[in-house]
């Protein structure tokens, strides 16, 4: 695998051999020293044409450590002010011979563009309303570790679909694992044809303690001017998830940031059943095995450059890259 | 030369050839031709018709050798933008009409969305000057409904008219106020020239950038739904019906739309529409790559819209082809797909990219092509091309079993984003008379003088 654009793309056992990679990271990361050599003398540039917090922190964790050299661009400030093209820049950038581009842009399939005009790998980072494919992991991840197995699940996203890039890639992430999909939402924020993605729709909690995982969406205060609903009020009073709404055998998630009291009432925020604080930690070993499977891995023991000098690494020798050697 | 023309055609000034066309085999269904024949042009006429190898070539013909051809009448596309004035780096008169004639076109009609736009007949007259000198196949101009295409008040459409004008369109944008419409409608009584509508409603295609269905939906694009354009058509048909006026549905793209017009046509209103031979053969499914050669407003939809289209070419409740060559610079299309522009050019694959996909697979005839092609100046009053003696020599030559490689010689055309780049068609434009005059020869294509 070269780039990660969809998680359309990946198999299962391209998805299971990441988790278990990342699995092995994070016994890393309960060392004192989080750093292995992988990456050592390959740079990973972070290009962001969109506002990020937690995916581009994360993404820069995981690269460094993987030794890697990590070099931040955001649009705010760089060339792209001065109407440079994005094929331009990253075709500027590519001149510094990066391994990786991990992209962000607020345009669908923009990711899939920078892959054609670069050499190194391209890991889309969210492309618009499209795709956030290191978000779905992340989330089979979280899930993983404390649920065991992925298979049977039933997974409600909730909130609004329509906008969200995480909902698509979600959608295709928990199916591929055989879970079974329902969205749920205001008609108005689900978008139509969604069900050729492999779910269900609905459009009431009524039925949402069938679900054993209830995946809550980001409402965005700016929904409200294209009038998607009639107010946050009504919203909340429809699909907000509380503590009487949520049963104590599901699992609550939410790919953050949150807003208190819209989407999610603060007593299910705070409740052990609420997975979100560890998502937002299983960022960093999720990205770090996508960078390891993109530049130091993937199946079957290919002859890539770091897996050779390492004695040709496969997907399940992987436990060896842990080795806590310090960089 | 000038009684050969629609006086609202303009071209550069050339000689008409007289040439000997021998053993072409020669479809023209309106005249009842189909057969193989030997047509003689002169003085820009279809001066004699005879069975193959009865003609002889007069004194300084050219003699064409058509054996293993067709020939059909030359075909005219009512809805071409030639991007001049103002953005002549994608598209100008001349290399827009050189794509024509290669496509086997012998008569054009452009769009007024220019900039700045044809709204006034000073612009319209300065364009009809430079087709003059520049055109190589008869162009006509169509001018604005709206001064600006803003929608708000309507052009000088009688001035207009009298410098020539086709007809009146505000295409690239609808004409959103119902009002306005009806006004543009009961002023047709004064200009007297047919209204060609790109329909949308705005406010329902939104900031849409493709088709509203299951592509947009796995996409997470924004989506233009069908009710976007079928309930605009639904509202102009009435209008039309009501205010007795003439309109012309320009590049339809919904089933929905389809079943109105039938509607409307069936109840009398005096309505045509055309569709492009892109919304004819492609889906959203060839949009799932993101390919920007593959944005155009409308957008390309369903399987089931793009069956309701070819029904409606052969049933005729669409009247014609009309291609919506689209140029635009290879800069722009290489935006991501939300930014890029709108539009995809057609003229130099139209013919042969509808031949392939449903001539050859038996979905419509070949005659029936050849009539849908020829016939989109007939809603505009501009006669259509015919084989019949003493009609003014306006013919193609087709090479049917010819394969080739769509772009891989390059375009005519100044821009490339052609929707069909890179497949392989049958069916190859030789040569290509237009009023007398040969507009296009293929380079390889030999033409021996007697």
């Amino acid at each position: 695998m070269r780039h990660l654009l969809s998680v359309d793309d990946l198999r299962r056992e391209d998805i299971e051999r990441i988790l278990g990679r990342a699995e092995s990271f994070a016994e890393v990361a309960g060392r004192e020293i989080k750093k292995v050599p992988t990456l050592r003398g390959r740079t990973v540039i972070n290009l962001f044409y969109e506002a990020s917090t937690r995916t581009s922190a994360s993404f820069g964790i995981a690269a460094k450590r993987l030794s890697a050299d990590v070099e931040n661009v955001k649009a705010q400030g760089s060339s792209v002010d001065k109407g440079e093209s994005l094929k331009d820049t990253v075709q500027t950038l590519s001149a510094y011979d990066p391994a990786a581009i991990v992209f962000r842009s607020p345009h669908a399939g923009a990711a899939g563009l920078v892959a054609r005009w670069t050499s190194g790998s391209v890991i889309n980072a969210g492309d618009g309303k499209h795709e956030h494919p290191t978000q779905a992991l992340l989330d089979l991840y979280t899930l993983r570790r404390r649920a065991g197995s992925l298979e049977g699940l039933n997974v409600w996203i909730v909130g609004d679909v329509l906008h969200s890039r995480v909902a698509r890639s979600n959608i295709l992430a928990f199916g591929r694992m055989g879970c079974r999909v329902t969205v749920c939402g205001p008609p108005t924020l689900i978008p139509r044809g969604v069900e050729s993605l492999g779910c269900e729709v609905r459009y009431t909690l009524a039925d949402l303690g069938q679900a054993d995982v209830v995946y809550s969406l980001r409402m965005q205060h700016e929904r409200m001017a294209g009038s998607f609903v009639p107010s946050l009020r009504e919203y909340a009073t429809c699909f907000q998830i509380d503590g009487r709404r949520l049963a104590s055998h599901q699992w609550l998630m939410h790919p953050g940031p949150v807003n208190r009291g819209v989407e999610l009432a603060a007593e299910v925020i705070d409740s052990p059943q609420a997975l979100i604080t560890q998502q937002v930690e299983s960022g960093v070993v999720v990205r770090m095995a996508v960078l390891y499977e993109l530049l130091a891995g993937g199946p079957p023991a290919g002859p890539t450059e770091a897996g050779a000098r390492r004695g040709g690494i496969s997907g399940a020798r992987a436990g060896e890259t842990t080795e806590p050697q310090p960089a | 030369m000038s009684a050969l023309l629609d006086p609202r055609l303009d071209r550069a000034d050339a000689r008409p050839v007289t040439v000997l066309i021998r053993g072409a085999h020669a479809l023209d269904p309106r005249a009842g031709l189909d057969g193989p024949a030997d047509l003689l042009l002169r003085s820009g006429q279809v001066a004699e018709i005879g069975a193959p190898g009865a003609l002889e070539a007069p004194e300084g013909a050219e003699l064409v050798d058509a054996e293993g051809l067709h020939a059909f009448p030359a075909f005219v596309d009512p809805h071409v933008h030639l991007r001049t004035p103002g953005r002549e780096d994608e598209e100008d008169l001349s290399t827009g009409t050189r794509a024509a004639a290669a496509g086997g076109y012998c008569a054009i009609l452009a769009m007024p969305n220019t900039d700045p736009v044809v709204d006034s007949a000073s612009v319209l007259r300065s364009l009809r000057d430079r087709a003059r000198t520049e055109a190589r196949v008869p162009t006509g101009f169509t001018a604005a409904i709206t001064v600006g295409q803003q929608g708000e008040s309507l052009t000088e459409m009688a001035e207009l008219a009298d410098a020539g004008a086709v007809a009146f369109t505000d295409d690239g944008l609808p004409v959103r106020s119902g009002r306005v419409m009806l006004q543009a409608l009961q002023y047709q009584r004064l200009a007297g020239l047919p209204l060609a509508l790109h329909e949308e409603d705005p406010s329902l295609s939104g900031d849409g950038v493709m088709h509203e269905g299951n592509v947009s939906a796995l996409l997470g694009m924004a989506g233009i739904p069908s009710v976007s354009e079928s309930t605009m058509v639904a509202r102009d048909a009435q209008l039309a019906a009501y205010e007795e006026g003439q309109v012309h549905v320009q590049h339809v793209s919904a089933r929905e739309t389809v079943e109105v017009i039938e509607r409307a046509k069936a109840a009398g209103t005096r309505i045509t529409a055309e569709a492009s031979p892109h919304h004819l053969l492609l889906t959203d499914e060839a949009v799932k790559d993101l390919d920007t050669n593959r944005k155009m407003n409308p957008p390309l939809r369903t399987e089931a819209d793009r069956l309701a289209l070819v029904e409606g070419l052969r049933s005729g409740t669409l009247d014609c082809v009309a291609t919506d060559h689209a140029p635009h610079s290879h800069e722009e299309k290489e935006e991501p797909f939300e930014l890029a522009p709108m539009g995809v050019t057609g003229l130099e694959t139209a013919f042969a990219a509808i031949h392939t996909d449903l001539v050859v697979p038996g979905a419509i005839g070949l005659s029936l092509l050849v009539e849908r092609m020829t016939a989109g100046g007939e809603p505009f009053g501009i006669g259509v091309p015919t084989l019949a003696k003493g009609a003014p020599a306006n013919v193609c030559l087709v090479d049917l079993a010819s394969e080739w490689e769509v772009g891989e010689a390059g375009y005519e055309s100044r821009s490339s984003n052609c929707a069909f780049a890179g497949r392989r068609l049958v069916g190859r434009v030789r040569m290509t008379v237009a009023a007398g005059v040969v507009a296009y020869r293929e380079r390889s294509f030999a033409i021996g003088a007697v």
